[in-house]
């Protein structure tokens, strides 16, 4: 069903698909960002805790609704429930992590998988209630299946319309956190405040992806996207950029494919779609990807081959074939297999370049490992180069 | 639920032995992590378990036990080797990496489960908290009936399981104990008098893969999760020494799964309802509440006891 689906992707695929389309777009627009600053905080994993925590919170605004009158099944109700639990749930492990010897992983396991008992509790004795509505209780731990009413949509949209805002808002104060938090402070900004203001957007995610993703996968929003845009930029501002865009494709083109083939999971294909991203980032990004540094390692070794025989031939020693058809076909090595002038000429250029960078290691430290096989020049200011060689030239 | 006795025999004393020994088995290994910083790792492979049973469901053609466990292990194998892939060439810590590789394990085991791949037995409810109410009996109606050899035979498969992973992951902690204790504490110094730390940490990896995939089946993720960390966390606020800790760890192990068993199975039937609720769910929460209660009243370091002792020293001080 190819034309369904391109229909549904061009928004022409009905009124209530198009709302889920755009508000899961929205949604993923917003995590994304969100997820950059908390990776760069390193509280990736506090998510799953928050995530875990908001069953019991969905299962109490049910009852609560109840006892009140209100249909069980509101959405509102229950997601308030859901950020109320959430929030205990991170107060609990920031508890632990600070007032006790658990480390924050422990805490973070233990706030999980307790809330999560809780609320498992509770959903099993809402089964068992006399009362009708708790069946699509069980659709937030894994997400939406069937189509979801415009209403909810519309909810989901608004709340995932505020957080990209909000997150868009406070990127500056959020980066600034995230690149050099002592100087962030030092400027008057409080940190904490930051922080808590992160982790209260995540959370808003959290509670307002939970319909659509549900509470096990949501986190991948927070999460993937934004190691994706790790591996093709290193600058935050552009990083955030790219896990939106990223976290939008995800929500986009997941919440589309699940709407043309009815009996796949909303949350699992979003997901799925994230990790494909995510993947082709891993393999084919040109800074980090497996491919450029397979290739760049392809070049350290031939280069380190070339030296070594340029070298071997200035002791008037032979070297294999292959390699001497190499020199010869960069014009390193003569016609007969010796060391021509061009050749003698760039053994000593790269044996200047390794003294330079030696003498850098020596003052400087260790540089990247595919700056050490490039000249100096290319990679250092002017000025440190000229420093270098004047330093050499003492020696 | 009825308290009769041959209800008791089949239905909660298979999912009784099953929890207690998922709980022990986790606990265990629960002691080094959580004392590594690997706590979640536990959270990682219970999640990236899934597709593994899906697809090993899917080429066995049934619920065989050795082909679903190869499946699952072999996918907590790939998800090992996907997290360093993630971490080297992201170069972002290990909790970020875990949570790319595992959400994208479990969403894949959840998209062919829901496309109709998994049967009634095998479904992401299951993934998440186990089948403890379908671990039958068939058989047994009193006491003396478990002195009937016949009647071991049609113990349910998740309890066999459990039964054979007892030894495979105790064993190697016993008699490697005063290794992994140093690699855990230590692990350059460990390096200094010649252990082989690398080997040491993969077998550990290993034994809680087998744990993971053991537990997996019978009592779900979530309760995975909660053994691996709160029996060993528990038992940390009690003491400082590691061989206490583990004596202890197990020992609390065994009270969180009968006390979260009986909270779930038999307390509703005892305060009129007619029905019990999740039993997974039961102990994971009891072993959070028993948790809490360590980490506020352990006598040296529990909360309370700290902020006694700061009171104490700071009115020491004053004149």
């Amino acid at each position: 069903m190819p034309e369904a689906l391109l229909d549904i992707l061009a928004f022409q695929g009905g009124y209530n698909t198009s709302l889920v389309l755009l508000s899961t777009l929205l949604l993923g627009a917003g995590a994304g960002p969100v997820g950059v600053y908390i990776l760069f905080r390193r509280r990736s994993l506090i998510t799953d805790a928050i995530a875990h925590a908001t069953l019991p919170g969905i299962a109490l605004g049910f009852l609560a609704a109840l006892l009140v009158g209100l249909d069980g099944r509101s959405l509102p109700i229950l997601l308030a429930g859901a950020a109320l639990t959430a929030a205990l749930g991170a107060l609990a492990v920031q508890w632990i992590r600070d007032k006790t010897r658990l480390a924050e992983d422990a805490a973070i396991g233990t706030v999980l998988s307790a809330s999560f008992g809780l609320g498992i509790v509770l959903l099993s004795v809402i089964q068992n209630l006399p009362v009708g509505g708790q069946a699509g209780l069980d659709s937030f731990l894994l997400g939406q299946t069937a189509a979801m009413n415009a209403e909810e949509a519309r909810i989901i949209g608004i709340g995932s319309a505020v957080v990209l805002a909000l997150v868009t808002l406070g990127s500056r104060a959020f980066a600034a956190v995230s690149f050099d938090p002592e100087f962030t402070g030092s400027i008057g900004w409080s940190v904490r405040l930051i922080d808590l203001a992160m982790i209260a957007l995540a959370l808003a995610v959290v509670v307002v992806g939970l319909k659509t993703v549900g509470l096990v996968l949501i986190i991948a929003l927070l999460i993937t996207p934004a190691v994706a845009a790790r591996l093709w930029s290193r600058h935050i501002a552009t990083m955030a950029l790219l896990a939106g865009i990223f976290g939008a494709l995800s929500g986009y083109l997941g919440s589309a494919l699940s709407a043309s083939l009815p009996n796949l999971p909303t949350g699992g294909v979003i997901v799925l779609v994230a990790a494909a991203i995510f993947m082709v980032s891993l393999v084919a990004s040109p800074r980090r990807g497996i491919v450029a540094a397979a290739l760049v390692r392809r070049r350290i070794r031939r280069r380190i081959a070339m030296r070594q025989a340029l070298a071997a031939l200035e002791r008037g020693e032979s070297v294999a074939r292959a390699l001497r058809r190499r020199l010869q076909r960069h014009g390193l090595a003569t016609r007969d297999g010796g060391l021509g002038a061009a050749g003698s000429a760039m053994l000593q250029r790269w044996r200047r370049d390794e003294r330079l960078w030696h003498r850098y290691i020596v003052e400087h430290g260790t540089p990247p490992l595919d700056a050490y096989w490039s000249p100096p020049e290319t990679i250092l200011l002017p000025g440190v180069v000229a420093a270098l060689e004047a330093a050499e030239a003492e020696r | 639920m009825s308290l009769t006795l041959d209800a008791f025999l089949q239905i909660d004393l298979p999912a009784l032995v099953a929890a207690v020994l998922a709980a022990q088995i986790c606990g265990l290994l629960g002691n080094f992590l959580i004392l590594r910083r690997q706590a979640l790792i536990g959270d990682a492979f219970s999640h990236a378990v899934l597709p593994g049973l899906v697809i090993g469901f899917l080429v066995a053609g049934s619920l065989s036990a050795p082909a679903m466990i190869a499946g699952a292990l072999g996918a907590v194998l790939i998800a090992v080797v996907l997290i360093e892939l993630v971490r080297r060439y992201a170069r972002v810590e290990a909790g970020a990496a875990m949570g790319v590789v595992f959400t994208a394990l479990f969403a894949l085991g959840v998209v062919l489960l829901e496309a109709g791949l998994g049967n009634v037995h095998l479904d992401a409810q299951h993934a998440l908290y186990g089948q403890l109410e379908y671990l039958f009996w068939v058989g047994p109606a009193t006491w003396s009936d478990l002195a009937d050899p016949a009647l071991w035979a049609e113990l349910p498969r998740g309890v066999v399981v459990l039964i054979l992973a007892l030894p495979v992951v105790a064993l190697p902690i016993a008699l490697l104990f005063k290794e992994f204790r140093a690699v855990t504490f230590d692990a350059a110094a460990a390096r200094q008098i010649g252990l082989p730390v690398r080997r040491l940490n993969a077998l550990l990896m290993a034994l809680v893969a087998v744990a993971a995939v053991a537990a997996f089946d019978a009592v779900g993720s979530i309760l995975v999760i909660a053994m691996f960390i709160c029996p060993a966390g528990t038992a940390r606020m009690l003491t400082d020494r590691l061989s206490v800790q583990v004596w202890l760890s197990l020992a609390v192990a065994t009270l969180d799964a009968v006390l979260g068993y009986a909270l779930a199975a038999w307390a509703p039937t005892l305060l009129g309802a007619p029905f019990s609720v999740n039993a997974a769910g039961g102990i994971a929460l009891v072993s959070g509440l028993v948790l809490w209660a360590a980490l506020l009243w352990a006598p040296r370091h529990g909360v309370v006891a700290r902020r006694r002792r700061h009171r104490h020293a700071a009115s020491a001080v004053q004149p």
